[in-house]
C-alpha cells in the first residue's frame, strides 16, 4: 500500500521536478546524484582513491569548513540574545548563561566549535606543507589558504571580546597593544614621533576607537565579527574551493 | 593535584591547547610513520592509489561520517564544560597575568625576548611574509601530493622546527607554565604573585666588560659597536654562505634575491631561539642598544 503510493509519486510530476533522476545504483545516477545537487556539486564527479583516505588529507580543511557552518549558524542564535554596548553586553551574557533555554549549550557550542576552527584550520594548513601540496599549480590557492588563515584568527579574536568580561577585556588589551607598538604608525613604535603619532591618532585608535578598550572597541568588534569579517571569509573560502578543482583537485602524485 | 586541575581549567579556554596539542601529536605520528613507509617503499602508497573512484557514495559517506562525528564531540564538549565568563570588565582592575587568546601566546612569550614592536610587530609580518612564499621559493618538484622525507629533508626540517616548537610549543608554555608577573611555573605549581626572579641584568657588551651606556647616559660607542657586529655578523652569517655555495646547482636555481630573502628569513627565525637562550642563561637584555631601537 505504502509502496504503492510511493510509486505513484516518484512518477508524478512534482517528483520529478524536483529529483531529476532516479535512484538506481548505476554510475550515471551516482555522476548526475553529484552533479545536480547544488550543495554537492562542488565537488568532483570522481576523485582519487588517496583522496578520501583519511590518511592523506585528515579531513582538516572538510572539518575547517563544516565549523564555520556550526559557528555561523550558532553565531546566528546568539545574536538574539546579545546587545553591543557597555552597559548591557555583560549582563546579557549572564542572562543567556543563566536565564535561556539552551542557551548556555549554544554559547559553549560556538565558543568551542571557534576553538576547534583555529586548531582544525592550523593542522589543514601543516598537512598541506607536509603533502607538498603548495607545489605547482597549487602555489596560488597556498596564498589564499594564508589569508583564510589570518581571518580565522580575526574572527576569534574579534568575537574574544565580546562577552565583555575581564578575560576578553584584557585578552584583547594585550593582543591590541600590539599596534601601539607597530614602527611609524603606533604611538610607542620607534620613529613614530616623527609623523606626529600620539596615542590618540595612531592605528591602536583607529582599531579601538578610543585610546583604551572600551564601548567604542565593543561595537567595532561585533560588527567586524558578526558582518565584515564572515562575509569576507566566506567570498575567500568560495576561492578557495574553486581554486581547489581549477587546481586538478586533490593533489596526489601523478599530476 | 588540585592546583593542576584547577590551571588546567581556568579558564576553560585552556582546555583548546590541550586538544591542539593532542591533535598536533597524532597528525605527526601519522604523518611521520607514512613517510618513513613511502620512503622505504619507493613508490609512495598514494601512488597505488590513484586509480578513481566515485564521489557518490565514497566521499559523501566519509564527509556525512566526519561531519556527525564532529558534532558529537562538540555536544559532548559543550554540556561538559562551560564557556568563561570571568567578572565584568573593569579597566581599573588589572589582572595578572594578562594573557592575549591562546593562539596568539606564542607571539606574547616573544614579547619576553623583544621589544614589542619587534615580537608584536616585525616577527608577526615576517611569518606571514615567510608563510605566503614558501611556494615560490621551494623550487623542487619532488614531493608534490604525497608524503616523503627523504626527497626534501630541507623544507620539512624547517617548518616543522617553526610550527612544532616555536608556534605550538610556545603557546603551550604560554597556556600551563606562565603565571604573575609572566615567570615561569610548573602547573601543578602554586602561583605566588610575589615570585622574585633575576631581572635581564646586562646587555650583551657588558658580557666583554663593556658598558652599553656612558655615565652621561648616552650610548657608549665601543658598546655600540660590538653590538653592531654582533648582529650584521650574525645576517652577515647568510652572506657567506652564499659565496660558498654560489656554484652549487641549488643555489643557481634558486637565484641570489631568493636565496637572500630564504636566507634572511630563516636567520632570522633562529634568532628566536638563540635570543631565548642569551636571555635565559646568559641574562643578556639587548644584544644591540642603539638611541633608536634596541635589540
Ligand atoms: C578557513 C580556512 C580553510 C578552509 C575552510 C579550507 C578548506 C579546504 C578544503 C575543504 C580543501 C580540500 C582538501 C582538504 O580537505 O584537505 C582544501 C585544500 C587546500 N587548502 Fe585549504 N582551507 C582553509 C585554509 C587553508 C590554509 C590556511 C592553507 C595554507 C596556508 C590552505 C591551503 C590549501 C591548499 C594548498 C589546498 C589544496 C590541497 C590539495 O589539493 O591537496 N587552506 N582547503
Amino acid at each position: 500500500m505504502l509502496g504503492n503510493l510511493m510509486e505513484k509519486f516518484r512518477k508524478s510530476d512534482v517528483y520529478k521536478s524536483i529529483f531529476r533522476h532516479d535512484y538506481k545504483d548505476t554510475q550515471r545516477n551516482r555522476a548526475l546524484q553529484i552533479l545536480d545537487n547544488v550543495w554537492l556539486h562542488l565537488h568532483p564527479v570522481r576523485l582519487p582513491r588517496h583522496g578520501v583516505n583519511l590518511r592523506y588529507t585528515w579531513g582538516m580543511g572538510g572539518i575547517t569548513f563544516f565549523l564555520f557552518i556550526v559557528l555561523t549558524i550558532t553565531g546566528v542564535i546568539l545574536m538574539f540574545y546579545y546587545r553591543p554596548a557597555g552597559e548591557y553586553a555583560y549582563d546579557d551574557m549572564k542572562y543567556l548563561m543563566n536565564d535561556v533555554p539552551f542557551g548556555p549549550l549554544m554559547r559553549n557550542m560556538h565558543r568551542w566549535a571557534a576553538h576547534g576552527m583555529v586548531i582544525t584550520v592550523m593542522l589543514h594548513m601543516f598537512r598541506v606543507f607536509l603533502t607538498g601540496s603548495y607545489k605547482p599549480p597549487r602555489q596560488f590557492n597556498w596564498v589564499i589558504g594564508v589569508v583564510l588563515l589570518l581571518l580565522t584568527f580575526l574572527l576569534s579574536f574579534t568575537g574574544y571580546l565580546l562577552p565583555w568580561d575581564q578575560l576578553a577585556l584584557w585578552a584583547v588589551t594585550v593582543g591590541t597593544n600590539m599596534a601601539a607598538a607597530t614602527p611609524l604608525l603606533g604611538h610607542e613604535g620607534p620613529f613614530s614621533e616623527m609623523l606626529g603619532v600620539r596615542m590618540d591618532n595612531d592605528v591602536r585608535f583607529l582599531l579601538l576607537g578610543g585610546t583604551q578598550v572600551g564601548p567604542a572597541a565593543l561595537i567595532r568588534f561585533y560588527v567586524l565579527h558578526c558582518i565584515f569579517l564572515p562575509i569576507v571569509i566566506a567570498i575567500f573560502m568560495a576561492v578557495h574551493f574553486w581554486r581547489v578543482r581549477k587546481d586538478g583537485g586533490i593533489s596526489g602524485p601523478n599530476q | 593535584m588540585d592546583q593542576l586541575l584547577y590551571r588546567i581549567v581556568t579558564p576553560s579556554d585552556n582546555f583548546a591547547t590541550i586538544v591542539l596539542f593532542v591533535l598536533v601529536f597524532i597528525c605527526c605520528y601519522a604523518a611521520f610513520k607514512q613517510m618513513r613507509e613511502n620512503d622505504k617503499r619507493g613508490t609512495p602508497r598514494e601512488a597505488e592509489q590513484s586509480d578513481k573512484v566515485q564521489t557518490w557514495p565514497y566521499l559523501v559517506r566519509i564527509e556525512f561520517l566526519g561531519a556527525l562525528a564532529v558534532m558529537a564531540i562538540l555536544t559532548v564538549w559543550s554540556v561538559l564544560l562551560d564557556a568563561p565568563l570571568e567578572e565584568p570588565a573593569n579597566p581599573s582592575v588589572t589582572p595578572n597575568p594578562s594573557k592575549a587568546p591562546w593562539y596568539f601566546l606564542g607571539l606574547q612569550e616573544m614579547l619576553v625576548y623583544f621589544d614589542a614592536w619587534i615580537a608584536g610587530v616585525v616577527l608577526p609580518t615576517l611569518i606571514v611574509i615567510g608563510l605566503v612564499i614558501i611556494p615560490y621559493i621551494d623550487f623542487n618538484p619532488k614531493g608534490n601530493g604525497y608524503y616523503t622525507f627523504k626527497e626534501r629533508k630541507f623544507a620539512i626540517t624547517v617548518f616543522c622546527f617553526g610550527f612544532l616548537i616555536l608556534w605550538i610549543l610556545l603557546i603551550v608554555l604560554g597556556t600551563f607554565f606562565r603565571g604573575p608577573g609572566w615567570h615561569f611555573f610548573w602547573p601543578w605549581q602554586e602561583w605566588d604573585p610575589h615570585k622574585i626572579v633575576a631581572m635581564a641584568s646586562w646587555n650583551w657588551p657588558e658580557v666583554f666588560g663593556v658598558p652599553t651606556r656612558t655615565i652621561d647616559g648616552t650610548i657608549h660607542p665601543l658598546g655600540f659597536l660590538i653590538g653592531m657586529v654582533t648582529v650584521l655578523g650574525y645576517y652577515g652569517i647568510g652572506v657567506l654562505y652564499y659565496f660558498r655555495k654560489k656554484n652549487a646547482e641549488w643555489m643557481k636555481k634558486l637565484g641570489v634575491v631568493n636565496y637572500g630573502i630564504v636566507a634572511f628569513l630563516m636567520l632570522t627565525m633562529i634568532a628566536l631561539p638563540i635570543k631565548m637562550f642569551l636571555r635565559i642563561v646568559l641574562n643578556v637584555h639587548y644584544v644591540w642598544v642603539t638611541p633608536w631601537f634596541s635589540v
